[in-house]
């Protein structure tokens, strides 16, 4: 029973990993006024990022870091459409899935002859046991002999939630998504806090998208990321455009998922088909926007294109 | 004066026509990195849509979902709301049909009709709920319907799964009863999988133009999308004709469903991820400026891309993928309304010359 518990624990912090580090990543777009419904994409080309130059320099923090660069490189037409040419922002975040899944898979194809996946990576990121805690029971090995993106993913929760609330540049990048106008009479440059959010939530995307391709798995094909960043942003709208709600969110919807994969190991798929588990993320966040679950309710300048001077 | 302003007013189908060009330069230059040339890939891209009757059947099969789901995006645009829920519709409207097609015992025409009305009814309620969340609580479709679109997916395969076969990974063949294949249309086409979607498919862009353009409730529905307030004002329901916009929309989109169901499939799959049909729509909507007339020429555009890219990647060895990048491509510069922005930079340039 107690191997049950801790091989559930095992398996939820490690699909809620790379869940909380692109919910967290869509917090600061999100925040800063700007729809990123391109979570999806750009978690695939961190994947893809992080699997290709893992493979080329044998080792899994270059390819992290590439990964997060390869974000912010993919955020920026989003962050250029949306902001600098006021497009629709729920449109761009579509072209963003579409031009990252093209751009992976394509890669992918010509690099490797046409093969439909790479090779498998050989140097994954480890499993980084920290000593003495790692030895409680039950939770010790689910908690403390997690990836390195796990630990990354707490960190990243506790400082945002320091840098969006704490600091001046948090209270800018909040009120440029609440309203813009005001924060521009107040010397806030609103296109250049946008840019900048827009391009952290590629980076963290990404890094979230990179924990996919080489702690969870270990190649990268077309359904590595298969509704990974989707299931992220409905982690952040449930868990209420919060760093920790965010974080609380994507742990559980993790839960779900892990339920939903080694559900028949003990035989809980017999009363529940995996698919309503894989479902219930969805669900709860539709519950959730509904006002049935806690009323979800959107940074009020969310979606809107920003223009000096209008009214 | 009134040259000025006429030159003001931005051209939609300049738009389109820059964005499918610059969208194609991206393409090439994506195949030149990876070595191809892309002058050949282009060639062997046009020609073998419309090489033999089979592939002309071929790419016709594959215009006709794009035209339905593109419909559907467009007739959602036109009335205010953002259905990024084609998608999920879609697999409702192949759900019901291959539901219809296989656990009901019905005379041949019969059979076909209703699977049909029922993938779009299917469609038309799964697009209720975002509706109506919308109009009573306020909550914004483009969320919404995107939940629903994976819960729509998960739905399709437990049902396959555990219903409609006994524990496998997908359904039987539906009955020839129930099948959009006509053996006359097929023959010409080199036994393609070309079917009567299409016809339906045509049928509704009429529809849509029809209804909101030649009828006063289309006109209500385009007002309430224009300006809910005005149109409350002017007596009109908004909470209604928002709800009932969805549900045309999500009809036209679980009709896509049912046709290629019906027609091209002919059984039903469990899905790892979304078939990209309804996402495809999105793409349509936008290039054919959400209007019938545009949504027909944008679908041929992309079909006609989808099946020369499949054939491409056979015959010139260059990635399908090309063309999804391609598609991203051209929805970018659509969206960021490039001819508009290089419209204003130019007259800004030209006005600081004169003076």
């Amino acid at each position: 029973m107690l191997d049950v518990l801790t091989n559930v624990l095992q398996t939820t912090v490690l699909y809620a990993t790379p869940l909380i580090l692109t919910a967290i990543g869509g917090l600061y777009s999100e925040r800063s006024g700007v729809v990123n419904i391109g979570l999806e994409g750009l978690m695939t080309i961190g994947a893809f990022t992080a699997a290709v130059v893992t493979l080329a320099t044998h080792s899994p923090w270059v390819g992290l870091l590439a990964a997060v660069a390869a974000g912010v490189l993919m955020a920026l037409p989003h962050a250029i459409a949306s902001v600098t040419f006021r497009a629709d922002q729920v449109v761009s975040g579509v072209a963003i899935n579409f031009l990252a899944l093209g751009v992976s898979v394509y890669l992918v194809k010509a690099m490797y002859d046409g093969a439909a996946q790479t090779p498998s990576v050989p140097e994954t990121l480890k499993r980084l046991p920290i000593p003495g805690l790692d030895q409680i029971p039950v939770i010790g090995p689910a908690l403390f002999n997690a990836f390195p993106t796990t630990y990354l993913a707490v960190i990243v929760v506790f400082l945002s939630y320091y840098i969006l609330y704490k600091t001046p540049f948090g209270m800018r990048l909040r009120a440029v998504g609440e309203h813009p106008r005001a924060a521009e009479t107040m010397g806030v440059n609103v296109f250049r806090m946008r840019y900048v959010a827009v391009l952290i939530s590629g980076a963290l995307a990404s890094a979230g998208g990179a924990g996919l391709s080489i702690a969870i798995g270990s190649e990268f094909n077309e359904t590595t990321v298969a509704g990974h960043g989707f299931i992220s942003l409905a982690a952040l709208i449930f868990g209420k455009w919060h760093p920790f709600g965010a974080f609380g969110a994507a742990t559980f919807f993790g839960f779900a998922v892990s339920l939903a994969l080694i559900g028949q190991i003990f035989g809980l798929t017999a009363y529940v088909p995996s698919e309503v588990l894989n479902m219930l993320p969805y669900i709860l966040t539709i519950l959730a926007l509904a006002g049935f679950v806690g009323r979800a309710e959107a940074p009020a300048a969310i979606g809107k294109p920003y223009e000096t001077g209008g009214r | 004066m009134q040259v000025q302003q006429r030159q003001m007013r931005q051209s939609p189908l300049l738009t389109s026509i820059v964005s499918v060009i610059l969208g194609m330069l991206v393409g090439a230059v994506m195949m030149l990195v990876a070595g191809y040339n892309p002058i050949q890939a282009y060639i062997a891209l046009f020609t073998s849509a419309f090489l033999m009757p089979y592939d002309i059947g071929e790419t016709i099969r594959t215009i006709t979902p794009l035209i339905l789901t593109g419909l559907s995006v467009g007739l959602a645009f036109r009335t205010g709301l953002f259905n990024i829920g084609v998608e999920g519709q879609f697999i409702i409207g192949q759900l019901m049909s291959v539901i219809v097609a296989l656990k009901l015992d019905l005379p041949p025409v019969v059979h076909v009709i209703v699977a049909v009305i029922a993938g779009a009814v299917g469609g038309a309620l799964w697009a209720f709920l975002p509706g109506f969340l919308k109009a009573t609580r306020g909550v914004h479709e483009v969320i919404t319907t995107i939940m629903l679109n994976f819960i729509a997916l998960y739905l399709a395969n437990t049902l396959v799964r555990n219903w409609l076969s006994a524990g496998s990974d997908s359904t039987e063949k539906i009955p020839e009863s129930a099948s959009l294949r006509w053996d006359v249309l097929s023959s010409l086409f080199g036994n393609a999988r070309i079917h009567l979607g299409l016809f339906l498919a045509l049928a509704a862009a009429f529809v849509m133009y029809y209804l909101l353009w030649r009828t006063t409730w289309g006109f209500e529905l385009r007002s309430v999308g224009f300006n809910p307030q005005a149109s409350e004002y002017a007596g009109m329901s908004v909470k209604k004709n928002l709800v009932m916009s969805m549900m045309i929309s999500g009809c036209f989109a679980g009709l896509g469903g049912a046709t290629e169901l019906l027609g091209t499939a002919e059984y039903l799959s469990i899905h790892g991820s979304h078939t990209g049909i309804g996402f495809d729509g999105i793409a349509v909507a936008l290039l054919g400026a959400n209007s019938p007339v545009g949504i027909l020429l944008a679908a041929s555009l992309f079909g006609i891309l989808t099946y020369g890219g499949s054939v491409m990647q056979f015959e010139a060895s260059v990635p399908y993928e090309v063309i999804r990048i391609v598609f991203a491509a051209i929805i970018f510069f659509v969206a960021a309304n490039i001819v508009r922005w290089a419209g204003t930079k130019f007259r800004k340039k030209a006005v600081t010359k004169d003076a």
